[in-house]
């Protein structure tokens, strides 16, 4: 192995029932540098960081570390500490109520006999050469959420790791505690240590890192020197998409012109939910289709779950219609019109034990109240004449909707609020993880809603479709509307320098 | 090809019924049925008789069952309703029965331990009690709720407070009603050789069944049981929701409460109705009931109440003390628990379509 060499993967397989996560992915990383992993929803990041640690067997490939000879195997997340690679997740996953010194050295100490003088005094001298902030006597709980994220790195760092795995340390973090998470990364990278960082933050990535390596649908990309890679670069090669392709003839554009005066039917002013998105307006049209979009992460969920009052709203006004409406609950929003069918399709929208029918009419009845439950007879005529217009694949209604597939799954929650007939419908990545076929149907059926009158908000994470369906983009970068596209901008090249934003 | 056809659908429609979830109880229920036939037939004699006010009464171990599983029937409904929103249980029952029961005496006597004649109608101080159950079933829902506590945990106040609660509410004093009416509830109507309580809890079940099919209860509860963020998301409000289920149980605990005192007329603070919660989550248990919430089956879980006192009723016939009788129900427990725990499941089912494969390949 090269000399500066810490960790090399190489052709690294792996395979899911039905999915092929990784496919021949390298990975090269060297000591004292902060190497970013980058890729979308999908990409594989999180699989192959799960191989490194010993989570996942793997089907093919090896690893390699500095100071062993040969292969390395990894069998567990217990194997992995001991050849020095550790990982800091995003949830700290420290004990809040003991000590930050008993934190340090939980599931390290031998034997039954602990001396707590000694383990505190090196804590304190652990802390004290990282420069954070804490002592070793106090709480973890009392400390900040950036302290005790470093008191997980110390901790990291303490059991001797080469390797250290930050998996998106920095989306709970403010400005500042970023800063002092980015210090103590820097003291690391001085100390030699070989830094994965994993986050969906392009400027944080251009502050501190030195190399990128970008995956995308399991495949490694490329790994790219910081310099090497403008934003609009890196932004391509994640969403897989040549900057300056000029394939992207938007075909039969719905050249979607707003009625002189016309009253959005919805308009949002300084809109803010306690989710952690800039305040934001927001306007949509009679029978427009506009669409979020930017990075995961950057906050496209989070504005329309504050639209639908699915987060907490602290502020800004809505109208529906030129009158000011208060939208506190999703309840408020259903009866204005609104319908919201959610990014999380497992989470948020399927009741997975209920049948198709107690799926499709669910919304509705909630719309109809407690005490007008529909009859049996309806809501199997109803049930019906949705599973026949969506075309969704079903043994029967009484099926439960957990045993369909992702498409099916989708169509039933399309179909829920559809039935509610709403004046405006936001389709969250109605798209995501399903068969293309239904994705094709899915685009479709907004187009057709919308040329029947239907206000559509759409977010995928795939800009083709976005580009497909939508008439105006709103671009989101790093949690704030930061432009809006429309006519002849609605192109990739466009979009993706918007997305990039700043300096190239 | 036609005996195979005849073979097939018999074969589905066998597996429709192991599949349906009245399935447990009936079996088990059966199966006590059959082990009593084999070791004693007395046991379903059922004898006419007449009790000391003279009243035509029917007498029998199948009499007790119905007297007494009734109580748990009733309490069964509103368990499930819990069970299914909260995704667990409320302990503090047998404390709540002992509480309204309570009030019901408190508000008959007035005060007076020892009153000649009733204070107050007796509806009246059955809607009183309802009120007060209600409200501590409010309290057990907002704890569970909005304070996002575990029901066990959220009820074990209410049971270790509940029985100190009863009896502060009437002075420590152990009020005793002469008026015979007062009995009815618990024991016979003049000229009616059945047991009230089952006609109360044949009520219920109707009442029940009609806010099932009138009303949302049945989608409501079991949306917000299974996925509490996507219920929110389609306009639900799943606080509120757990609170009525709560709320429900605690008119479910007054109308028992009713039938507790009124079987002795009068009231013991520390053994009315004590344990009866264990026996109200073993019907839900044994109606096959997920006990971490969602889809529920009244019926079942009402089948499973009569199961439950069939079981101990045939434990104590066979001279299991009263104070072996836990062991012998934790048996039981553990049996069904293990029966329905999922890696058991899924361990049998693999079992079983090995054993298919094998028979193909064969």
């Amino acid at each position: 192995m090269e000399d500066n060499i810490v960790l090399k993967m190489r052709n690294i397989h792996k395979i899911f029932p039905g999915v092929r996560a990784l496919q021949g992915v390298d990975f090269t990383l060297r000591k004292g540098e902060i190497h970013a992993l980058m890729g979308e929803n999908g990409a594989g990041k999180s699989t192959l960081i799960k191989v490194l640690t010993g989570v996942y067997g793997k089907e093919e490939g090896d690893i390699f570390l500095d100071g062993t000879e040969g292969a390395v195997a990894i069998h567990s997340p217990q194997d992995a500490q001991n050849m020095g690679i550790s990982t800091v997740y995003q949830e700290i996953t420290l004990c809040p109520n003991l000590t930050v010194a008993e934190n340090m050295f939980i599931g390290r100490t031998k034997g039954v006999g602990q001396n707590w003088k000694k383990m505190n005094a090196d804590t304190d001298r652990i802390l004290q050469s990282l420069e954070v902030p804490a002592k070793a006597a106090q709480q973890l709980g009392t400390c900040s959420l950036a302290v005790q994220q470093m008191i997980a790195i110390a901790r990291a760092v303490d059991m001797e790791c080469k390797v250290l795995i930050l998996d998106e340390p920095t989306s709970s973090l403010d400005e500042q505690e970023v800063e002092k998470l980015f210090k103590l990364m820097r003291d690391l990278r001085a100390k030699g240590v070989g830094i994965i960082f994993v986050t969906h933050f392009l400027e944080q990535v251009y502050e501190v890192c030195d190399r990128i390596t970008v995956m995308r649908d399991g495949k490694l990309v490329g790994e790219y020197e910081i310099e090497n890679l403008p934003r609009v670069q890196l932004v391509s090669k994640m969403l897989g998409k040549e900057v300056d392709d000029l394939s992207d003839i938007k075909g039969e554009t719905k050249a979607y012109q707003a009625e002189k005066d016309a009253v959005p039917v919805l308009e949002a002013e300084g809109l803010v939910s306690n989710a952690g998105i800039k305040p934001f307006d927001f306007h949509i049209n009679k029978g427009e289709v506009n669409g979020f979009t930017g990075l995961l992460g950057s906050g496209r969920s989070e504005c329309v779950r504050a639209i639908f009052g699915a987060d907490r709203v602290i502020g800004g006004k809505v109208k529906m219609k030129g009158k000011e409406v208060k939208i506190t609950k999703p309840l408020d929003a259903m009866k204005n019109g609104i319908a919201y069918l959610p990014e999380d399709r497992k989470v948020d929208g399927i009741v997975g034990d209920l049948s198709v029918r107690d799926n499709i009419i669910l919304a509705q009845q909630v719309l109809k109240g407690f005490f007008k439950p529909f009859s049996k007879a309806e809501a199997n005529k109803v049930a019906d004449e949705y599973i026949k217009l969506l075309n969704i694949k079903t043994a029967s209604k009484d099926t439960p909707i957990k045993s369909l597939s992702g498409g099916n799954q989708q169509k039933v929650i399309v179909a829920r609020w559809l039935f509610t007939h709403p004046e405006y419908l936001i389709l969250d990545e109605p798209t995501r993880g399903i068969d293309v076929g239904t994705k094709v149907d899915i685009q479709k059926l907004v187009l057709k809603l919308a040329s029947e009158g239907m206000s559509v908000t759409f977010i995928s994470s795939e800009l083709d479709e976005m580009l497909r369906t939508c008439s105006r983009l709103i671009v989101m970068r790093d949690r704030k509307v930061v432009g809006e596209l429309t006519g002849d901008d609605l192109n990739q090249a466009t979009v993706m320098n918007t997305i990039a934003g700043g300096d190239k | 090809m036609a005996g195979n056809e005849t073979k097939n659908a018999s074969t589905v429609s066998l597996k429709n019924l192991v599949r349906n979830q009245c399935f447990i109880p009936i079996a088990a229920l059966l199966l006590l049925a059959v082990f009593n036939l084999i070791a004693d037939p007395n046991f379903f004699k059922i004898t006419l008789g007449t009790n000391s006010a003279g009243n035509p009464v029917l007498s029998g171990f199948l009499i007790t069952i119905l007297d007494n599983g009734s109580e748990l029937a009733i309490l069964a409904i509103g368990m499930t309703l819990v069970t299914a929103a909260s995704g667990g249980q409320d302990i503090s029952v047998g404390a709540a029965i002992a509480i309204a029961g309570s009030v019901i005496l408190r508000v008959l006597c007035g005060g007076n331990a020892r009153p000649e004649t009733l204070q107050a109608p007796i509806i009246v101080a059955f809607l009183v009690a309802c009120v007060v159950a209600m409200l501590f079933g409010a309290f057990n829902g907002v704890l569970v709720a909005y304070f996002k506590i575990q029901p066990m945990i959220a009820t074990l106040i209410l049971y270790t407070a509940g029985r100190s609660i009863a009896a502060w509410i009437n002075n420590n004093e152990l009020p005793v009603i002469s008026e015979p009416s007062f009995g009815y509830f618990g024991g016979f109507i003049p000229g009616v050789p059945i047991p009230t309580p089952f006609f109360i809890a044949v009520a219920c079940m109707i009442v029940i069944g009609l806010v099932l099919k009138f009303t949302n209860l049945r989608l409501y509860t079991q949306a917000v049981g299974i996925n509490q963020s996507s219920s929110k998301l389609n306009g639900l409000n799943p606080e509120l929701i757990k609170v009525l289920a709560f709320v429900i149980l605690g008119l479910c605990v007054a109308v028992v409460g009713l039938i507790k005192v009124s079987r002795i007329s009068s009231i013991n603070y520390s053994v009315i109705a004590k344990d009866i919660e264990m026996d109200a989550i073993l019907a839900v248990a044994l109606g096959g009931n997920a006990l971490s919430g969602g889809k529920f089956s009244m019926v079942s879980s009402i089948i499973g109440a009569y199961v439950i006192q069939c079981l101990t009723t045939t434990l104590y016939k066979f001279g299991v003390p009263a104070t072996a009788l836990p062991a012998y129900k934790a048996v039981v427990v553990i049996l069904l628990v293990i029966v329905s725990a999922p890696t058991v499941r899924e361990y049998a089912s693999n079992f079983m379509k090995k054993m298919k494969l094998k028979k193909e390949v064969a």
